[in-house]
């Protein structure tokens, strides 16, 4: 029989606030534990939360990203479960009132478009960490606790892990332009649960499902949704029984793995925090959200095709993410080669940040050093093999390409004479490939080219050297 | 509404309150009489009527996003029961997996 795996993904987004969500203390990730808690996140009696209004906003942006309807009126609730990474043996969340509901993102995976709608965007507070295995107990910080969480939950429409990997890139893709989140999965910024079932093909009911986590990159999630239909077909064809369950990920297995179940269903007793007051968006902070959305990565992408004349591949590359889509945007604006700067960008920009692993962001060359380099290539100060070596210094130092040139010394000859020197000699040093060219043979010239580029250290402008070869050897 | 000896023990377990046989008969018998008298609101007609969750009619209740200065982790331990380095120490717990 023929299976059709159907999936719903969960998206927990950390928001780039400041402060926590409902209270002063810093979100900065390196702390020492339990540096950046108050009365408030500890939990502690006495004490009320207050409502950061950038984490409102950020939530309403995203709504706008994700075409959904942003709830007039929304409210808090308590989400009661006794754990120790939860101080006040609740969590903060949305339940009956989210901000957002029913909006959608269209994807493109396996060369067709795929519309995945979104359920619900909420608001909630992070729980602690703990640790397990320093002191015998178990060691309890509580840094993350009350750090904005955005609850992304999409409906059951993912149909393959190609389609959820292109889900969750274009989402962590938009995140990172619209400034809500770094959505980075290996940091914990961004962290996703799929739900899995699987059909005979052309079944209506939904079968059993499972939900997966420690899915910690995009390859964790291509591989463990694999492995989990897989384990579901497998089991219904041995006449065996799904069971309602939570799977880890394990990465030295390459496995999903039963997680300690607990005997009793969960019962979160939800009802609404009476410690914070509703939340209205009204139509007038809607608008203004609105009218300072950023341009999203698809729209950029079409623009980069028709605005700057980019291939389909190079405009895809380009806009993967916004700091990658900005600096080609302020290259493009400074050096009027929109062609160049994109074929620089993809092979010695993003070549170099490959190999040292670091993000545009991290990256010391500068757009006006960059584009410095390209004016220099473009006057032939310097030859476009010269400029990659130069660039590689460039990254690694972030100094300036001309203060690399001169001091290395790697000006371009372009001095006519001196060139006309150097071919003499090595006309007269190589007389038979000299012979050879004379009577036709053009590919002779190859050779001699190569020899005067020795001669002078690898600085004459090649063209040049190739004319005055030909002018030297035809008008004798 | 009548409120089962099960209901009791299944709420005390999620609250982490251990009861005894006797505790439970109690409660249970408290516990149903307290939801009998609220269920008198049941005989109300409240078709229309927005549920409340506030007495106070207020919203949009915000504050903006500044850093403060937090407590410091020696307050923030102070009255932990146990602690190891800068960590509160508990029990050691099994893992039930982070984030519910």
């Amino acid at each position: 029989m023929k299976y059709e795996p159907v999936i719903g993904i969960e998206v927990h987004a950390q928001l780039k606030t400041d402060s926590k969500l409902f209270c002063g203390c810093s979100t900065g990730f390196a702390a020492a534990p339990n540096h950046h808690v108050c009365p408030v996140c500890l939990g502690l009696p006495g004490t009320l939360p207050v409502l950061n209004r950038k984490a409102i906003e950020y939530v309403v942006r995203t709504c706008i990203a994700l075409e959904c309807e942003v709830s007039p009126a929304s409210r808090f609730a308590r989400k009661n479960y006794y754990y120790p990474d939860l101080p006040k043996a609740y969590q903060i969340s949305q339940y009956e009132l989210p901000i957002g509901r029913n909006g959608k993102l269209t994807v493109r995976a396996g060369g067709k478009e795929k519309t995945i709608r979104i359920h619900r965007i909420h608001l909630e507070e992070d729980a602690g960490k703990l640790v397990h295995d320093a002191s015998g107990g178990s060691c309890v910080d509580y840094n993350r606790t009350g750090i904005p969480l955005m609850e992304i939950v999409t409906e059951a429409d993912v149909r393959s892990s190609e389609e959820a990997v292109a889900y969750l890139t274009s989402l962590r893709s938009i995140l990172q332009y619209i400034g809500v989140c770094g959505a980075n999965m290996e940091k914990g910024e961004m962290r996703c649960e799929p739900n899995i079932s699987v059909r005979p093909v052309g079944a209506e009911e939904f079968g059993t499902k499972t939900e997966m986590k420690n899915l910690n990159s995009f390859r964790a999630v291509r591989l463990g949704v694999d492995f989990e239909i897989e384990r579901q077909i497998d089991a219904i064809e041995n006449g065996e029984r799904i069971v309602q369950e939570t799977r880890r990920w394990d990465e030295a297995t390459q496995t999903t793995q039963t997680m300690r179940s607990k005997e009793r269903a969960h019962d979160y007793r939800y009802f609404p925090d009476p410690d914070l007051v509703p939340v209205e968006v009204s139509a007038s902070v809607l608008e203004r959200i609105r009218a300072k959305a950023p341009e999203l990565p698809e729209p950029r992408r079409v623009r980069f095709i028709s605005q700057y004349g980019l291939p389909e591949y190079d405009a895809e590359v380009l806009t993967g993410t916004k700091a990658m889509a900005d600096f080609f945007e302020r290259a493009a604006a400074i050096h009027n080669d929109p062609k160049a700067v994109s074929n620089w960008i993809m092979t010695e920009l993003m070549g170099c940040l490959n190999e040292s692993g670091k993000t545009i962001d991290e990256c010391l060359v500068t757009v006006e050093d960059f584009t410095a380099l390209l004016g220099l290539m473009g006057k032939g100060v310097i030859s476009a093999r010269m400029g990659k070596d130069v660039f590689k210094d460039m990254f690694a130092s972030g100094r300036p390409p001309a203060e690399i040139i001169k001091e290395k010394g790697l000006e371009q000859m372009n001095d006519e004479i001196a060139i006309s020197e150097a071919v003499e000699k090595v006309i007269a040093d190589n007389p038979g490939p000299a012979a050879d060219f004379r009577a036709g043979k053009k590919q002779a010239a190859g050779f001699l080219v190569g020899q005067v580029m020795r001669l002078t250290g690898g600085k004459a402008n090649p063209k040049i050297v190739g004319r005055i070869i030909e002018e030297k050897l035809l008008s004798e | 509404m009548k409120l089962t000896r099960e209901e009791v023990r299944e709420v005390a377990y999620l609250s982490r309150i251990e009861m005894t046989d006797e505790e439970l008969d109690r409660m249970t018998g408290q516990l149903g009489a307290i939801l009998d008298y609220a269920d008198m609101l049941n005989e109300l007609d409240i078709e229309g009527v927005e549920p409340t969750s506030h007495v106070i009619p207020m919203k949009n209740v915000m504050r903006e996003d500044v850093v403060k200065e937090s407590c410091g982790v020696e307050k923030a331990l102070m009255n932990a029961p146990d602690r190891f380095g800068d960590f509160f120490r508990v029990p050691k717990v099994i893992d039930e997996g982070e984030g519910h």
